[in-house]
């Protein structure tokens, strides 16, 4: 009875209100999105609003029980947990149901499973037990290789599950591999590669080689300030370009603009080399290595583009820059998104007065696209209110990760955090045009059992390693 | 060391997490508050705007018989997206069409301004009753379409064509212009149809529902706030008799030419005929471009009103308006007699017929001397006081015009000619300065030369005559369902005749007619028992063919009630054809009924087409 007392005590009731209130908001928006005028009952369980009540009200029943529990279970049964649920990802690709090209679900009577959505919880503890493992350190490549295969398997069998958009979100755990110990300059790096990702399948190749040859001479110029040689080098390159430019129509060579840019900036990077040995200078050898990595990656996008995407994803990520303006093809999702969003102006249209959410003119409106509603019916206000509410969430679980004794709480915090921001931003991110459509849910919003239990459970286990940190004094 | 370095990173992960969604945040301001399109898109989305069309008003004629009315047809309208492959043998034969005509109105359905897979555009126009009936009990095999009820023109009397003229979609010069018209309105385009188009037309309603992605109707939109009901065009009530008209289109059968009645009291224009004419049903339903393109190209011009556009020499009808100037002028008192031998011989010389001589002022109208109104011209043009040739004419000019001529008399019907009166600018250009004379220009006397004028204005002089001295406008819509006419309708246009002049006049149009065997009269023809008809011969001159046969009269003369004139193309003396065609009219119009029946058939048997081409 007393030990009762004390967890309700010390649960940390900012983040449980931010839960439920996002719980709630969910709920009314699903309500909204499905409401038709022949089904009115709130209670109707044959309507998503109706089923989601229920889903609801288990999710509090697990709360609950995490909360009541021993929460030693999980570092000593991560490993397993972990195992269970590649066995159930197996089962699914083998025996699962295939719903929007996914083969992601596991039936279960009239409803499904997403073992996906649970693999993260399982996956964060099992990345949380290894990395608190003793005398382990995130420095050299076994340690890497270790982080890799937690990850890997999940990934991989996710990614033949054909379900990519979940398979991305274990990208975000980046951030706890950077907690622990990943340099900065490597997350800068990857955040610069998928910057450049999108800049290659919006410009073309030669805009972006001038633009990396023109970077790195800034580069050059921030660290050593050697202005004469940064403008030697540029003048060289453009030289050697004109050149060949001049000698193919000379001689009526058909040469490629790619392959004019490309000579001078080989050797441009030759001569960085040289030049970094004689002057000795550390930097300008990172510097023709970055040159080199970049022009390599972005020679190489089209080609993954082209080949390891797959037309789905294409359609998707082109439609999001804007490559194939078709609003009533493949673009016509995001399309109608941002009109339902952008119609909702500054006050909105009111609760349950939207109309475009309602007509369902969009797709997948009480999943996928549940942001939607509430940027019709919410406007521009509730938007932002949500978006702060999320936020603050995210930014309330962080400093309760951060402020865990324990190792292994911390980083599992911080994989919550990670999972949890990936889905947030990239959810409403794609709804508003920000980033492609990828198909995951919005946390405690969209419609769906599974989702919202796996969040409900993440969130949990995180709120109760807190409440038990006095106890571990 | 290590504690701040962590704490460092635990910044950076939270400034990461604000940064994103400030950016968030940043896009949704963008689109949720300054940029508008999303707004417009959705409404887009979501309206469905159906309009009302409203029945055009009725054109009853001056007794309340409906004319023109209207009958319900059936545009078919396709959202592309929901339609599923179908038989289309069997869809077109149930609409009365060829699988390549529904063929081609899928490929035109999709070349529209402003087409959407996923909304309703118009494929078929105008499907007839009869054949929606059919489709209506299939409809449910094709999916995708809709049906649009609208109305088109029904005539109760294959007549007055010319009159109704006929309705069209409008075009896009007239969108661009009239907001109130869309694609797909239809628009007056001739005749009265035209000319009261915006009393016609009524006023088009509009529902707005909201449709969902699939295009079906969730209900209207804010409970038919906005919404408007289509308010039905104004009836006409039209000055024309319609058993007038009918009985003159008859008699017209077979000829070329037209009739001109009018009340010469109120300047209501009773019928008008112009021969030949077409059904006005032809240029209503799916057929209309076809048949509009076989009366165009149909030689006689059948679409041509020539009541109003035909420009024709009015001969000697044209002596009676010399005859009231000379008088007006104190050069020509009713003593006044001249000798008659055959002609007039000064200058070129003018002939004459037959006819007993001399001949005073009534009696040079009875018999219609030519002689007579070649001094009568001459005295007015050489008036001493005038100074010149120049003066002379342009105060001649001027009272010719005073009648109304050589100037639109502004019927309410479109496209009305002004005829020509030569001015002394023109003599002055066709000869030279100081080249010409009274005697140059002769045939003014006689109503030939360089004069010219409509049928209308030649209804519209005898009108003029038998009022003494002025007309009313001629029009042919004496009242709009709740609103007057325009007071320009009932107002007197005076000549420049004084009216005790016109006496004379009528005297010598009634013994024209009415004259005792032997005396000359030229329209013996005309004559009534029991009505005096007053009436002149014509006969115009025609370079191109034989003359035409010009006639026009009105009567009773105690007290007209109808003013009328007759043109019969290349029919030669204005009293084989013209005379007994308006009699009969008068007959028709004041005792409905015949009583000169081998008359009556003289006329329908005659058949005047083939002297088209003859030259005298
Ligand atoms: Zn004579």
């Amino acid at each position: 009875m007393q030990r009762k007392s004390n967890i309700l005590r010390n649960l940390d009731w900012i983040a449980v209100i931010l839960y439920i209130m996002l719980v709630v908001m969910g709920w009314l928006n699903i309500y909204a999105a499905v409401l038709s005028d022949e089904h009115r009952n709130i209670f109707d369980f044959s309507q998503r609003y109706g089923k989601q009540m229920v889903w609801i009200g288990f999710a509090f029943l697990m709360a609950f029980t995490i909360v009541y529990s021993n929460d030693r279970i999980y570092p000593a049964f991560a490993y397993l947990f972990y195992g269970l649920i590649v066995l159930a990802l197996l089962a699914t690709l083998i025996f699962g149901r295939v719903v929007n090209a996914s083969k992601s679900w596991i039936p279960i009577g009239s409803f499904g499973l997403q073992p996906a959505e649970f693999a993260k919880v399982a996956t964060a503890l099992a990345l949380a037990k290894l990395m608190s493992g003793y005398g382990f350190k995130l420095s050299g490549l076994w340690s890497y290789v270790k982080v890799g295969l937690v990850l890997g398997f999940p990934v991989g069998i996710i990614l033949m599950q054909n379900d990519t958009g979940s398979a991305l979100v274990f990208g975000s755990l980046i951030l706890v591999l950077y907690r622990e110990g990943l340099p900065g300059w490597v997350l800068a790096f990857a955040a610069f590669l998928v910057l450049l990702f999108i800049l290659t399948l919006i410009y073309n190749t030669s805009t972006l080689l001038i633009f990396l040859f023109v970077l790195t001479v800034f580069l050059f110029i921030f660290y050593t300030r050697r202005y004469k040689d940064a403008f030697r080098i540029t003048l060289g390159a453009g030289g050697v370009s004109l050149l060949i430019y001049l000698v193919s129509v000379l001689f009526h060579l058909k040469v490629s603009l790619s392959v004019i840019l490309l000579v001078p900036l080989v050797l441009s990077v030759l001569i960085g080399l040289i030049y970094a040995y004689a002057n000795r200078l550390k930097i300008v050898y990172l510097l023709a290595l970055f040159l080199l990595v970049t022009v390599g990656f972005s020679l190489s996008t089209d080609y993954v583009f082209e080949r390891v995407l797959d037309v789905h994803h294409q359609k998707r990520i082109n439609d999001l820059l804007g490559i194939e303006n078709d609003p009533l093809g493949w673009g016509y999702n995001v399309n109608q998104s941002k009109i339902a969003i952008g119609s909702g102006g500054f006050w909105g249209k009111g609760y349950l007065s939207g109309t475009q959410t309602k007509f369902n003119f969009v797709p997948e409106q009480s999943t996928d696209f549940i942001f939607c509603t509430v940027g019709e019916e919410w406007g521009f206000l509730g938007s932002t209110v949500v978006v702060i509410l999320i936020a603050s969430f995210l930014l309330r679980l962080l400093k309760i990760a951060e402020r865990q004794t324990e190792h292994f709480a911390r980083i599992y915090g911080y994989g919550v955090v990670s999972i949890l921001f990936f889905h947030a931003a990239i959810n409403i991110g794609m709804t508003i045009g920000l980033v492609p459509v990828i198909g995951i849910p919005l946390p405690f919003f969209s419609y769906g059992g599974s989702s919202l239990w796996a969040f409900t459970i993440m969130v949990f286990i995180l709120l109760k390693f807190d409440a038990e940190r006095y106890g571990a004094y | 060391m290590a504690v701040k370095v962590e704490s460092n990173k635990r910044l950076v992960v939270a400034v990461i997490i604000v940064a994103v969604f400030v950016i968030i945040i940043a896009k949704l301001f963008y689109i949720q508050v300054i940029d508008s399109s999303y707004k417009f898109s959705a409404a887009n989305n979501v309206l469905r705007y159906i309009t009302q069309y409203p029945a055009r008003g009725l054109i009853l004629d001056r007794n309340g018989f409906p004319m023109v009315t209207n009958k319900p047809v059936y545009d078919l309208l396709m959202v592309k997206k929901q339609v599923v492959p179908f038989d289309t043998l069997e869809f077109a034969s149930l609409l009365g069409l060829t699988v390549d005509q529904v063929r081609e109105a899928f490929v035109a359905a999709q070349k529209q301004k402003g087409y959407s897979p996923r909304k309703a555009v118009t494929l078929i126009k105008q499907i007839p009753p009869e054949y929606f009936a059919r489709f209506q009990e299939k409809m449910y095999k094709f999916s995708g379409f809709e049906v649009q009820p609208r109305t088109v023109r029904s005539y109760t009397l294959p007549i007055a064509a010319h009159l109704f003229g006929y309705v069209g979609e409008v075009d896009d010069g007239t969108i661009k212009t009239e907001p109130y018209y869309q694609s797909g309105d239809y628009i007056g385009v001739s005749g009265l149809e035209r000319s009261y188009e915006k009393e016609l037309r009524g006023k088009k309603g509009i529902k707005i529902f909201m449709v969902d992605v699939h295009n079906r109707i969730k209900g209207s939109y804010e409970h038919g706030k906005f919404d408007s009901v289509a308010v039905p065009g104004k009836n006409l009530t039209s000055t024309i008799d319609a058993r007038l008209q009918e009985y003159g289109e008859k008699l017209m059968q077979n000829k070329i030419g037209s009739i001109v009645a009018i009340e010469p009291k109120t300047g209501e224009v009773l019928a008008m005929i112009s021969s030949p004419s077409y059904n006005p049903e032809l240029l209503v339903g799916r057929d209309r471009a076809t048949n509009f393109k076989l009366l165009q190209q149909d030689s006689l011009k059948p679409i041509f009103n020539r009541s109003i556009m035909a420009l024709y020499p009015p001969g000697s009808t044209f002596k009676v308006v010399n005859a009231l100037i000379g008088l007006q002028e104190g050069v020509l008192f009713p003593e006044t007699r001249y000798s008659c031998y055959g002609g007039y011989t000064i200058g070129r010389g003018v002939g004459c017929h037959n006819h007993p001589s001399p001949v005073n002022l009534i009696q040079s109208i009875q018999v219609s001397c030519n002689t007579y109104y070649c001094h009568v011209f001459r005295n007015i043009i050489d008036k001493r006081e005038f100074g010149s040739v120049e003066n002379g004419f342009s105060v001649w000019k001027k009272h010719v015009e005073s009648f109304g001529y050589g100037n639109k008399l502004n019927i309410d019907l479109p496209h009305e000619l002004k005829g020509i009166v030569p001015s002394v600018a023109f003599y002055n250009k066709y000869f030279r300065k100081g080249g010409w004379n009274s005697l140059t220009i002769i045939s003014l006397a006689i109503g030939q030369g360089e004069l010219s004028v409509t049928p209308l204005q030649m209804a519209n002089l005898v009108a003029t005559i038998a009022n003494k001295g002025y007309y009313v406008a001629p029009h042919v819509v004496k009242a709009i369902e709740g609103e007057s006419i325009d007071s320009d309708y009932r107002q007197k246009h005076y000549t420049s005749i004084e009216p005790k002049y016109f006496d004379y006049i009528i005297e010598g149009m009634d013994l024209a007619v009415n004259g005792p065997p032997g005396s000359g009269s030229t329209a013996r023809i005309a004559a009534l028992p029991d009505v005096r008809i007053c009436g002149k011969t014509g006969t115009a001159q025609n370079p191109h063919g034989a003359d035409h046969s010009v006639f026009f009269a009105f009567a009773p003369k105690e007290d007209p009630k109808i003013a009328i004139s007759v043109y019969v193309e290349n029919a030669g003396f204005g009293a084989t054809w013209a005379a007994p065609i308006a009699s009969l009219m008068i007959e028709k119009y004041l005792k409905d009924t015949i009583t000169r029946p081998d008359l009556e058939r003289y006329i329908l048997e005659a058949k005047l087409l083939d002297r088209r081409a003859k030259k005298k």
